[in-house]
């Protein structure tokens, strides 16, 4: 396989080797037979591991949010004690922490709105260059969607390093600008800023091949007969590309804001292991009271908000797999 | 099975419209102008990681490569040992792998080609699993880790790695199977196969490719982590994501021979994802992991 047809995903859109599944009408027929104990063997070492590593975790996440869990009770000088909702009325009590959840909602929202949005419009922009372009900018795409989060947040840090970093260089170019020496992290929303962009560099390429792969299916007569009806360029997307393109938008949306909820090494190498108060998300929020307060269980008492405030998107996520017929 | 597949099912058509060409100048403008944004920050690795560290601090910098030097790749190799790490984030990742591969087929097989009660409630977990994010996680694991002395230990990072790449591998793996058709099975248990020889000779060799595919996707995934492999290691154990972080000292940064290290992690990685991108694109989004 060379390196130029893996980069070119958009014109085979079902990529696999294999022979589509036969649309059966009744998928579970065929099946009825084979119940019995051999499905729960072969399930039984997966969820053996995962109630081990996953299971009992998570039920220790909840656990600890009620009980006070410090250094002491680590180290097992002190057995862990049930204060009840306490760690949930201290942290939902500190102003702190309800500023770390407006920023991280913010940043989250900021990131996925640009990361749909230019998505959309590269996908859409693909469609109509000439071939060569397609190719380069697929070669792009994949290569920074490659890189591991680590190196491109090195990368990114480089740069926009206050003195010798590119970005200053360049734009001190400008007529009438003069960057020299400035610093991008010196104050929160700028910092952030920046490493918003990184995230959305990072998710774009996902989004773009996927809608690619979306817009090669909308029917050309749909397009052909809405602009007979009189319907621009934008007519045409909103009433024929968009609504054909929706589950897939609902699916991609959702599942960028689990991933920018979720943003902790762009922020913590960043900020060289030390985010500042006004870099704090909940993540590193979380982080931050476990292992550098030591409060092991207003860390997990935050943790926990942060997974109850996605559930709401997850659950968004998973109607719409249930409903794609992903779960027969 | 995936977003690919509903993609598929929207649309009827195939056809691209033949669109005129007097505008494609614009538009491949345009086009052009997002393979510079969206490349440029791979290209400035690389760029730095070969010019002479001299240059990579001049204050006014040319955008174009200046002159070739492998002496920050050196710099880089001996600043901190590279070899262990890379050795380490070799061992735990390919364990992972391995587990994650074998367990996941025996998951996939049984909830795609058995019917059996609590199936539904058990795909849906596999799914939900997925979407805690593992940051919100890392203190019980923390602290299970702990309580199983396992704290720095490459056997506990496997462990705990196991959290994202078992419902990844289960997941994709499903994917692939039910691309499979039952009818093929079928057809050899009807010639005298048992149900586990049919699935020896007819759908593992079907199965392979994609095996191989998230094999290498779930060895990216492992690889790349962060969190864990800097929370549940000590210094002296570090994987090769951390040892990225030897660049910064309290003296600063050296970007030029830290770009040298970024182009030693990155290039195998994005090789191997070009390798198997094509062929993941659909299970991702089933999959949904990432970072």
């Amino acid at each position: 396989m060379s390196a130029a047809d893996t980069t070119t995903p958009v014109k085979v859109p079902p990529p696999m080797s294999v022979p589509p599944p036969p649309t059966s009408p009744s998928p579970s027929a065929g099946r009825k037979r084979s119940s019995g104990a051999t499905p729960w063997l072969l399930l039984a070492p997966c969820l053996l591991i995962l109630a081990l590593v996953l299971g009992y975790p998570l039920v220790r996440l909840v656990t600890l949010s009620f009980q006070k869990f410090g250094q002491s009770q680590l180290w097992g000088f002190l057995p862990a004690q049930w204060v009840g909702f306490d760690n949930f009325t201290a942290v939902l009590g500190d102003g702190e922490f309800w500023a770390v959840v407006v920023r991280t909602v913010v940043f989250a929202a900021g990131s996925v709105i640009f990361t749909m949005v230019a998505g959309m419009l590269i996908a859409l922009l693909l469609q109509r260059v000439s071939g060569w372009v397609k190719t380069l900018v697929n070669i792009a795409l994949v290569a920074s969607w490659g890189m591991p989060i680590i190196v491109a947040t090195t990368v990114f840090k480089w740069l926009f390093d206050a003195d010798y970093g590119i970005l200053n260089a360049l734009l001190s170019k400008l007529p009438g600008v003069d960057m020299v020496g400035h610093n991008w992290f010196a104050s929160g929303p700028q910092g952030l800023a920046v490493i918003m962009l990184l995230v959305v560099w990072g998710a774009v390429p996902f989004v773009v091949i996927t809608l690619s792969a979306g817009l090669t299916q909308v029917p050309a007569e749909l397009e052909e007969a809405a602009r007979l009806d009189g319907a621009g360029a934008w007519g045409v997307f909103r009433y024929v590309t968009l609504p054909i393109l929706k589950p897939i938008i609902v699916m991609l949306t959702t599942l960028s804001v689990i991933w920018d909820m979720g943003v902790f090494p762009q922020v913590f190498v960043m900020r060289g292991g030390h985010p500042e108060a006004d870099f704090q998300l909940l993540t590193t929020y979380s982080y931050d009271r476990a292992f550098v307060v030591n409060d092991y269980a207003q860390g997990s008492a935050i943790a926990l908000i942060t997974v109850l405030l996605l559930l709401g998107v997850v659950a968004v996520y998973m109607r719409q797999m249930l409903k794609i017929g992903e779960v027969e | 099975m995936t977003i690919m597949d509903a993609v598929a099912r929207t649309g009827s058509g195939s056809g691209r419209a033949s669109r005129p060409r007097k505008s494609k100048a614009g538009w491949n403008l345009l086009g052009l102008l997002v393979f510079v944004t969206a490349g440029f920050p791979v290209y400035w690795m690389l760029n730095t990681a070969f010019k002479p560290a001299k240059d990579a601090i001049d204050p006014d910098p040319s955008l174009l490569p200046t002159g070739f030097t492998l002496d920050n790749f050196r710099r880089a190799l001996d600043i901190a040992d590279f070899w262990g790490p890379v050795g380490r984030s070799l061992i735990v990742s390919l364990s992972v792998v391995a587990i994650g591969i074998v367990v996941g087929t025996l998951a996939a097989l049984a909830i795609s080609r058995f019917a059996f009660r609590g199936r539904k409630v058990v795909i849906v977990g596999i799914l939900a699993v997925q979407m805690i994010p593992l940051v919100a996680m890392i203190i019980p694991v923390f602290l299970l880790l702990n309580d199983l002395d396992q704290y720095d230990k490459l056997s506990g990072l496997v462990i705990t790695y196991l959290t994202f790449i078992l419902p990844f591998t289960v997941w994709t793996l499903r994917g692939f199977i039910v691309n499979i058709p039952k009818e093929l099975e079928e057809a050899a248990m009807v010639d005298g196969c048992t149900r586990t020889g049919a699935f020896i000779r007819v759908v593992f060799p079907l199965l392979a490719p994609g095996m191989v595919a998230t094999s290498v996707y779930a060895f990216i995934q492992a690889w790349n982590e962060y969190l864990y492999a800097l929370m549940l290691l000590s210094q002296e154990h570090q994987t090769a994501t951390v040892w990225l972080g030897n660049f910064t000292t309290k003296h600063g940064t050296e970007y030029a021979p830290m770009m040298a290290g970024s182009t030693m992690m990155a290039v195998p990685i994005v090789v191997l994802f070009l390798l198997v991108q094509r062929k993941m694109a659909a299970g991702l989004t089933a999959g949904a992991v990432k970072g």
